[in-house]
Order: C-alpha cells, then structure tokens, then sequence
C-alpha cells in the first residue's frame, strides 16, 4: 500500500533563477542544494509546512534524461506554458496572493470561489503554471 | 476591487507588515512599530496576523530568524555570526530557542548538515532516489560520482 509521495520533480529553465523563485518568493525552504558532479546541482525544495515533501528543481539540460534536441523541444514547450504542476494549498489565499503578486509573481486568474474551494493561478518563472488553492472553511 | 474582495485593504496591510518582517527580521524589529506601520492598535494588529499567518507576528519573527539561521549554519557561519546577523541579542537565548526549535543545537546542526554535505559529494548517487537516475540514464551521464 503506498502511503505518501516525497518527492516530485518540477522542470525548471534555470536552477539559480527558479532558486529566488520558488525560496525568495514562495517562501519554500531548502532541502538539498549539493553539486553533484559535473554540471549537475541537486536542488530540492520544501513548502514550509510540508518538510518531507522534496520539490525537485530539475533543469532542462541535455544529459538529464533528455538528448540535445529533446532538451530544446522540453524547454520550449516549458517557456509556452504548456504544463500544469499542481496545486498547493494555503491557509488564507486572499492574504498569500497579495503577498505573492507584491513580490512580482504573475497571476492570470485572481481568487476566485469555485466548487472545490478558492483557487487563483501563478506560473513559476520558467513558465509552470500552479493552482494556489484554499480549502472551503468548515 | 473592495467590493470583490471585502477585505482586501485590511490584507495588503498585514501582508506589508509580512514582507516587513520578512525583509528586515535581521534587525531590532519591534511589533509596536509595525503595527505603527500598518496603522493599526498593537491589539488589532496581533489578532489579524495571527488569523491570516496562524501565528503571532513575534512568533512569525522567531521563526524567520530560526530559518534563517539554518541556513547561515548550513553554510558555514560561525554559530556568534548567525546569532546576530539574524537579529538575536544573546547566543545563549539564540542557543537555546534554535535547539528547542530544531531538536539540534546550533553547533551540532551544523556539523550535521556539514557531514551531510561531505557524504553528498563522496558518494552523490546515495542521496538520489532510483527513479531519477538508474531509470533515466543518469548515471552514465551528469549525474557522475565527484
């Protein structure tokens, strides 16, 4: 029976940027920041109330699963925002989506109610798009 | 905008008081001040921060300053060094709120996260899970033992 996911990789264009994106603006603290070898940086990140959930800022570099040319197709497709990452939840999202846009991360969809709970949408800096979400109050 | 979002005005204010914190937690905050800054009663100010963040804005600050400091440790700044330049007076007091904190002493986090990172660069595959490596190639390619 699987209980948990602890880790998860989101594909970043660059590592030193989606570093001040996700640590300086989110607010995410860091797990593992190692260089592992040549050209290669293992950087994960945590939200702050979820220490064992592991956010892989992986980079978008040939040799990384990818050849040259898949590497430029993914980056492409990550700059287009093409990709959705998922949702991450937080406790007043009025409050944290003020704070965010202060800090200049870009919102195409202010809170809003839907059926599921209260629900805006941010993209990282290298084009991934997230829900920001806040469960209804009981 | 007020009439979308009722409370968005008492929000900025708070959140501008968050970012306050955020940004300058290394100095003498005083919470009278901010609150002073955010135009608003000592009183009124504690109860809004602690409903929006779930904490008072002084146990938000501690907590800042204790992230902070993990960091400065991990990094290899002295354990004097970290106190202050994350705004604690007194590296006994300092000492003694990291470790309730942390479970660690500073020191010995220190160390800890300093091993770690010896282990990390000696055999750097350990510390990556399989699915990442073994199944994607990367073993053969940047992710090479140091």
């Amino acid at each position: 029976m699987i209980n948990r996911m602890n880790h998860v990789s989101i594909y970043v264009l660059d590592q030193n940027s989606a570093y001040d994106f996700y640590v300086g603006k989110l607010g995410f603290k860091v797990h593992t920041d190692a260089q592992m070898g040549p050209g290669m940086r293992w950087l994960t990140v945590c939200p702050p109330d979820q220490p064992d959930l592991e956010i892989i800022l992986m980079p978008i570099v040939k040799g990384m699963a990818f050849t040259e040319e898949t590497a430029e197709q993914m980056r492409q497709l990550v700059q287009k925002g093409t990709f959705g990452f998922g949702v991450f939840q937080c406790n007043d999202i009025y409050a944290t989506y003020e704070e965010l846009k202060a800090k200049g991360v870009e919102f195409s969809k202010p809170p809003k109610e839907e059926f599921y709970g209260v629900e805006a949408l941010f993209k990282d800096d290298s084009g991934n798009w997230f829900s920001l979400g806040q469960k209804p109050k009981k | 905008m007020n009439e979308a979002y009722p409370r968005m005005y008492l929000y900025r204010r708070i959140v501008q008081a968050k970012i306050y914190i955020d940004a300058y937690y290394g100095s003498d905050l005083d919470i009278d001040n901010i609150a002073d800054e955010a135009c608003f009663s000592k009183f009124h100010f504690i109860r809004l921060f602690k409903e929006i963040y779930g904490k008072t804005p002084h146990q938000y600050l501690v907590d800042v300053r204790i992230h902070h400091a993990c960091t400065l440790l991990a990094t290899g700044t002295s354990v004097t060094d970290t106190c202050y330049k994350v705004g604690f007076e007194s590296v006994g007091s300092f000492s003694s709120l990291f470790s309730k904190v942390t479970g660690f002493s500073p020191s010995r986090y220190a160390a800890n996260k300093l091993l770690m990172k010896e282990a990390i660069q000696e055999v750097p595959l350990q510390f990556i899970p399989g699915c990442f490596t073994d199944k994607n190639g990367y073993n053969n390619s940047n992710f090479q033992e140091a």
